[in-house]
């Protein structure tokens, strides 16, 4: 059988993989849900006919939104998590014994339902008892917090669609006032490669700048996302994502990753000067 | 009537198919005589672009589509007859003031109409007759008539042809319009409405009464603002009492002979709609916006009004649908709300005045444009609020009329600086826009009050409209005065 799922990167450019057999599909009130099976990237689940995430490659994404804050403060007890219906980032979470307590805010019941059922690899940790889940919009769920969270994960779909809220000055100037003084929020952050994901990449910067004094951009390699090259945003008002690393803490905690490290830590946020220039472009602006 | 039927949309899809060789205009050809145009706006959209001819009807004189459709919106609206407007409601208005008064003759009207209404007298050489709004000195808001104060210029001018009512203002504030009606017609008047902001009461039973359902003989219905259709579209609607014939040939005076399909078409497609699925859509809208207001209120500061306000008369009822918020407890002009929304958070409102703002909302929104709305409001609080000390907050001002707005307009002219013209009869029109309500009409007396009013308006940036000098640095007043 020649069965292959394919998403359009660009206009021009698509990426397909081939499906042994889709296991689920359905429309919720907000997008439609389905989940796949491939022999190269195991299960896969996809919003809208984009891709969210892949059995083989996940682990880049939720380790390389997660652990880098991690290594940076010092404390962190409350979080914040605004999408990550598939629980991967709640996985990451639940690894720290000192994170007393996980906010899950995520719009659309049906996601999180799906990947209980299908995706165990990522939603293992739903049932902690440290995490709360809030089905709502985060926009609105974050607009009433105010000085509570030591970190904010944005997890968002890209920002067109139901996400798009979370792309939003709005939604960061909220952010800001949820946080601590010194807290950190890390957002998926789009690609800058083709052309639109660059604007988005350029537009979501743009405006973390102006709700932050501190705001870089680190990347990551995720094979099955349009272009492969990825990058996460480091947001806080306090700490300085490599001069605050706290390197051999982190790693006397004994996690083991199998993307992140310290070292990569450090590399990460040294960015391409084409990424680099685009960037500069909107903090100049500012 | 079918109202699943659509025949102009239908007609044209016939049209479609029978792949007629176009000798006649529009001369782009379908397009292909402007390739950069029809890119822009899709193949679909310049093949709809077509001329009047027989089996597409002609507005200027409606024999069979066209006529089915004002036939079925008519029905949809409760109307003895409606007609199918390309020029704006303001072709509506003016159609509407048109058909009942003539040079010299005096209509009954709020000063805080829209500026059709005024160009309609500048037009036609009718008298405005003014009732003055009250206005609520929280909000700062002109209000609906008070039915003693209409009855009292129907004693004093029982010469007056007509009167003229807001169903609702632009921040969604209705009069007694059943009362009105009532008194017009025992005093031998004709009630006409402008209903560019009421389109959906036709359509939902928990909506202010309507115009047609309250007797009244003329509305202007902006089908493109609640209703869903294109831009420039619009209706009018009369009642039993007035002859469509005459109407027709009064919008035939100013009508374009080559009405837009595009228009026709979504009015037609527009009241399908909102005649099978109008009372669910605008349920939907009204519990948004109720959504909405809870949301805005729990900011604090901000005051998203609404039926509270309501007292029985100069507020007889609200347009629950308006999302109109009061601002000056932020410590905010309106405006200012209204340009930090546009400018930091890429957030486009209806209009913002000296205290208040109005979001639109309607049957195209979605509760996480809401949510973004509602988020934005409140970061704008947090960074820009300040205390409310020296905002002004007083909008209505009485008018004073000199001359009628037709003399003063034609009226030989001069223009001052803004600054000397106090005391002067001003021959042109002021107004901020949106709303569109004019600060001055022609004919009117300029008062130092009116000339702080603008001086406030411009500084903080409220988008001044109507004078010859779009600086508004002169104004032109009538020679002679003074």
């Amino acid at each position: 059988m020649d069965l292959w799922f394919s998403e359009a990167h660009s206009p021009d450019v698509k990426l397909s993989i081939r499906v042994d057999k889709q296991l689920y599909s359905a429309q919720s009130q907000f997008q439609r849900i389905d989940v796949f099976h491939s022999q190269e990237f195991g299960r896969f689940l996809t919003l809208d006919g984009y891709m969210m995430l892949t059995e083989k490659d996940e682990f880049i994404y939720h380790e390389m939104i997660t652990h880098p804050a991690l290594a940076v403060h010092p404390h962190v007890r409350d979080v914040l998590v605004i999408g990550a219906g598939d629980g991967g980032v709640i996985r990451e979470l639940c690894r720290y014994p000192d994170i007393a307590h996980i906010d899950m805010v995520e719009i659309d019941p049906m996601v999180v339902e799906v990947c209980r059922e299908y995706l165990p690899q990522t939603a293992c940790t739903l049932d902690d008892p440290r995490v709360s889940i809030y089905y709502e919009d985060g926009l609105k769920f974050i607009r009433r917090k105010v000085d509570c969270y030591d970190l904010i994960i944005v997890d968002s779909t890209d920002p067109f669609g139901p996400g798009e809220g979370l792309f939003t000055r709005e939604f960061y100037g909220n952010c800001s006032k949820a946080l601590r003084a010194d807290g950190i929020m890390v957002n998926q952050h789009e690609s800058p490669f083709y052309a639109e994901d660059a604007l988005a990449c350029q537009r979501a910067h743009k405006r973390i700048v102006e709700s932050f004094p501190i705001a870089k951009v680190y990347q990551a390699h995720i094979p099955t996302y349009p272009s492969g090259h990825w990058l996460f945003g480091f947001a806080s008002k306090t700490y300085h994502p490599l001069r605050d690393l706290r390197e051999e803490e982190w790693n006397a905690r004994g996690l083991t990753c199998r993307y992140y490290t310290t070292t990569l830590h450090k590399g990460a946020f040294y960015i391409p000067a084409y990424v680099e220039e685009l960037l500069k472009h909107v903090e100049a602006a500012d | 009537m079918d109202q699943t039927q659509a025949p102009i949309y239908q007609a044209l899809e016939e049209f479609r198919k029978m792949r007629v060789v176009p000798f006649d205009v529009p001369g782009h050809k379908r397009g292909r005589g402007n390739p950069e145009l029809a890119k822009l706006l899709g193949e679909t959209c310049v093949n709809m672009d077509v001329n009047s001819m027989k089996p597409l009807d002609n507005l200027c004189h409606p024999v069979s589509v066209i006529r089915q459709a004002e036939e079925l919106a008519a029905e949809a609206f409760g109307a003895a007859h409606a007609f199918l407007m390309v020029g704006g409601t303001t072709s509506a208005v003016q159609s509407m003031v048109l058909s009942v008064v003539k040079r010299g003759e005096k209509i009954i009207l709020p000063r805080n109409v829209h500026r059709s209404v005024m160009g309609a007298l500048v037009l036609c050489g009718a008298i405005p007759v003014y009732v003055n709004p009250e206005c609520d000195p929280r909000l700062g808001i002109p209000l609906g008539m008070k039915v003693s104060e209409v009855e009292r210029a129907i004693r004093d001018n029982p010469d007056a042809k007509a009167v003229l009512v807001n169903n609702p203002t632009y921040y969604g504030i209705c009069s007694d319009l059943r009362a009105i009606v009532a008194l017009a017609h025992a005093h031998g008047m004709l009630c006409l409405a402008d209903e560019a902001h009421g389109t959906h009461f036709y359509f939902h039973p928990d909506l202010p009464v309507s115009a047609m359902e309250a007797g009244a003989d003329l509305a202007s219905v902006s089908m493109h603002k609640s209703g869903g259709s294109l831009t420039q579209s619009s209706l009018l609607l009369t009642g039993p009492n007035v002859s469509p014939g005459h109407v027709r040939q009064i919008i035939n005076l100013t009508q374009t002979t080559s009405a837009s399909y595009l228009l026709l078409s979504s009015l037609d497609i527009a009241r399908r709609n909102l005649a099978l699925r109008g009372r669910e859509e605008f349920g939907r809208v009204m519990e948004l916006a109720d959504y909405a207001r809870k949301e805005i209120n729990a900011i604090g500061g901000y005051y998203a009004f609404s039926k509270e306000l309501c007292n029985g008369d100069s507020v007889y009822d609200f347009d629950v649908t308006k999302l109109s918020v009061n601002t000056l407890e932020v410590g905010l002009a309106g405006i200012e709300v209204y340009d930090l929304l546009r400018d930091e958070y890429d957030i486009q409102i209806e209009f913002g005045d000296l205290g208040n703002i109005l979001a639109y909302l309607s049957i195209g929104d979605r509760p996480r444009e809401v949510e973004r709305l509602v988020s934005a409001m409140s970061e704008v609080r947090r960074r820009f609020g300040k205390s409310r000390a020296g905002l002004m907050d007083q909008e209505y001002i009485d008018p004073h009329v000199a001359v009628s707005p037709q003399d003063a307009f034609y009226a030989p002219s001069e223009s001052l600086p803004l600054e000397e013209t106090a005391g002067r009869v001003c021959s042109e029109f002021v107004m901020c826009y949106p709303p569109g309500i004019p600060i001055l009409a022609p004919g009117e007396t300029i008062t130092p009050q009116i000339l702080d009013y603008i001086r406030y308006a411009k500084d903080k940036g409220c988008s001044m409209t109507g004078p010859e000098d779009p600086d508004i640095l002169h104004l032109n007043v009538l020679k002679g005065g003074a």
